[in-house]
């Protein structure tokens, strides 16, 4: 059973002019310290929401049911000073997008710092500098990059700074919200590298958010595949990316197709029509009208998320017929 | 395939030859982006020019479009030197069109979906007599990019689109003006993984319906594998490897297109090849190989073995032509070995 985080029956709900719109309904996830869980999916399948809930950064406009547990303690019903503590220091995310997220006018050394600063008052300037070096070193950066400012630094170098600003309190748990999707294959390969080092060696747990099936089996224990606001499939990140049991899991893995794979040469795998709308969701099973396996049965009821194999689940009705 | 599009009436060719681009900065800094390339693409094929930011691939993109003046060398269209004046500017224009990449920006988000397929059409003055009225000309450039019935989208706005519907509004403006080659900077990048598969093939449907040509850059090479006839692989300014897609990605010469391919997540037959550091600074181009400063072969002393690497380090290697190859002395000198 995962220690570190457990997610339970979480449902984030955003009130709109338009109406409710539910982004996440009913997820139940865990991760332990030295695990890595991926979370795939696509604009609007509620990753990123469920992302900043668990650190409670949602919106004023959703109204969150379920529990986060962290080391025991729910997130959700937490006093606001010990929500403090557990930003940073308990769990810190990277965001995608390092370019928006840095300050421009500020060096990146002292952007790293402020997080220590805020969090250990106690600690002295010649402590702090020390520790903002080793943090540069950890993700791959001469110490002295410290005094650049982030126009000075490349797109990759500018996601490592907010790698080391997110481990700045030494948290248990970081989130990586598609933490390489702005970047190109070679430092995208060299990000991935710092993250899987940093798990291993410092023991975190980590939840990885991306809608590449492919970069998250790379890094991932597990995987969690979300569509329309819940998992679909769950299961050991290897499998989940070369044996798809959801026909939705199936189609995000063939998108990114296999360099060298005859069958995806002139053919580049797709699937039609778009996620759908949050506000009127479709009856029974949400991905229904886009799946290519769809039957009568399907849009009865929406399907839960139950074992299919001994350690993969999946939310679907085809799969494992006879 | 090519010979099948008659190339006086529908087909078009753009060729690089030693197209070099500088910039010079405000401090007096020159960056070279291009630094003598060699590339062709027709109507009929479809051309995946790789790298990663600042190779200099779009660069190289915008010169071949006639977006980007050149410093050296010379762009060729149809065989002849592209003219430079504003009508021949504006007629090649119509015949080459570019497609941004990120369809939320390179949309006005207050014009509806018809103006921004018409625009093109009214600068042109392309709508003339019964048949061929804008709202006619509008709606088959809209159904051509996969939108349809195009009717119920001529009033919407950008933010009432998913990012799909919004790359495909823009490649409908570029389809609009019936050109004969595209040219897609990062088509998909932006776009979710299940909608990206629908774009590469709407790009394949065009070639085959239209005999339209693609030139596409990217930095994916997943991509090139779906759906490039040819691939060039660009490292800071300079084309180093290309060739047909399924000889280039299967059977890489090039160690930096070795290296590119072995850190596609997905392939597992291979080592990871993870190259330190990044593309080196424009303004300050290594001699010899410019990959050198960055290469494993010559790091492992595998060029030093072969001989090599002191041309490695000092010896500037040849503009690769047009029709390919690969710009390395270590695979030149194994290959002028007999085995």
């Amino acid at each position: 059973m995962s220690d570190l985080l457990r997610i339970e029956d979480l449902s984030v709900t955003y009130a709109t002019q338009e109406g409710p719109v539910p982004a996440v309904r009913g997820v139940t996830l865990g991760v332990d310290r030295g695990e890595v869980l991926g979370i795939a999916g696509e604009s609007g399948c509620g990753k990123s929401t469920l992302a900043s809930t668990i650190l409670r950064l949602q919106p004023a406009s959703a109204t969150v049911d379920g529990r986060v547990l962290m080391d025991g303690e729910d997130v959700v019903t937490m006093r606001w000073g010990d929500l403090r503590t557990l930003r940073w220091a308990g769990a810190s995310i990277v965001f995608q997008g390092a370019l928006h997220s840095l300050n421009a006018v500020r060096r990146v050394g002292q952007q790293i710092a402020e997080p220590i600063r805020l969090h250990e008052p106690g600690v002295g300037d010649a402590e702090v500098d020390r520790r903002v070096g080793e943090l540069l070193e950890q993700v791959g950066l001469p110490a002295a990059r410290a005094k650049a400012y982030p126009h000075q630094l490349s797109g990759g170098q500018r996601q490592r700074v907010m790698i080391a600003m997110a481990l700045a309190c030494r948290p248990d748990l970081v989130i990586a919200d598609e933490p390489t999707t702005a970047l190109d294959v070679m430092v995208q390969a060299q990000v991935l590298d710092v993250l899987t080092t940093l798990v291993r060696e410092a023991g975190l747990g980590m939840i990885f958010i991306s809608h590449d099936l492919a970069v998250l089996a790379e890094v991932s224990d597990r995987i969690a595949v979300m569509y329309a606001g819940r998992v679909v499939e769950q299961g050991p990140a290897n499998l989940v990316f070369t044996d798809p049991l959801h026909p939705y899991a199936a189609a995000l893995g063939a998108s990114f197709p296999r360099v060298g794979d005859p069958a995806a040469r002139y053919a580049p795998a797709g699937l039609a029509g778009d996620p759908p709308d949050l506000r009127s969701l479709p009856a029974g099973c949400s991905f229904a009208p886009r799946c290519p396996r769809a039957v009568d049965a399907c849009t009865a009821a929406e399907p839960v998320l139950e074992l299919k194999r001994p350690t993969r689940a999946a939310a679907c009705i085809r799969v494992g017929e006879s | 395939m090519n010979d099948q599009i008659d190339a006086a009436e529908n087909g078009l060719s753009l060729e690089a030859r030693d197209v070099a681009v500088t910039f010079t900065s405000r401090g007096g800094a020159v960056a070279t982006a291009l630094d003598g390339v060699d590339l062709s693409v027709r109507s009929g094929e479809i051309v995946a020019l790789v790298g990663e930011s600042g190779s200099g691939k779009t660069t190289l993109a915008r010169a071949l479009a006639g977006l980007q003046p050149t410093t050296g060398g010379e762009v060729l269209v149809d065989g002849e030197p592209m003219g430079r004046r504003g009508r021949e500017l504006k007629a090649l224009r119509r015949r080459v069109q570019m497609v941004l990449q990120d369809p939320a920006g390179a949309l006005n988000p207050r014009h509806t979906v018809y103006d921004s397929v018409a625009e093109g059409i009214r600068l042109h003055g392309l709508a003339r007599g019964a048949d061929r009225t804008e709202e006619r000309m509008v709606a088959d450039a809209l159904s051509a990019a996969g939108l349809r019935p195009p009717e119920r989208l001529f009033l919407r706005y950008p933010h009432e689109l998913s990012g799909g519907q919004r790359q495909r509004v823009l490649i409908a403006g570029a389809l609009a003006l019936q050109p004969q080659l595209l040219i897609a900077d990062e088509p998909v990048s932006s776009l979710d993984a299940s909608i990206r598969g629908e774009v590469l093939a709407l790009l394949l449907r065009l070639r085959a319906e239209l005999g339209l040509g693609v030139l596409v850059v990217t930095h994916d090479l997943g991509l090139a594998w779906n759906i490039a006839d040819r691939t060039a692989v660009m490292y800071l300014g300079r084309i180093v490897e290309a060739g047909p897609t399924e000889e280039l990605l299967t059977n890489p010469q090039h160690p930096y297109t070795k290296a590119l391919l072995s850190v596609v997540p997905e392939t597992d037959r291979v080592e990871p090849v993870v190259l330190q550091g990044e593309i080196p600074d424009p303004t300050r181009i290594p001699g010899g190989c410019r990959f050198h400063p960055r290469c494993p072969e010559l790091a492992s002393g595998a060029a030093a073995a072969a001989g090599v690497d002191v041309d490695c380090r000092r010896a500037l290697l040849p503009v690769l032509p047009a029709s390919g190859g690969c710009a390395c002395h270590l695979v030149a000198a194994r290959q002028s070995v007999p085995s």
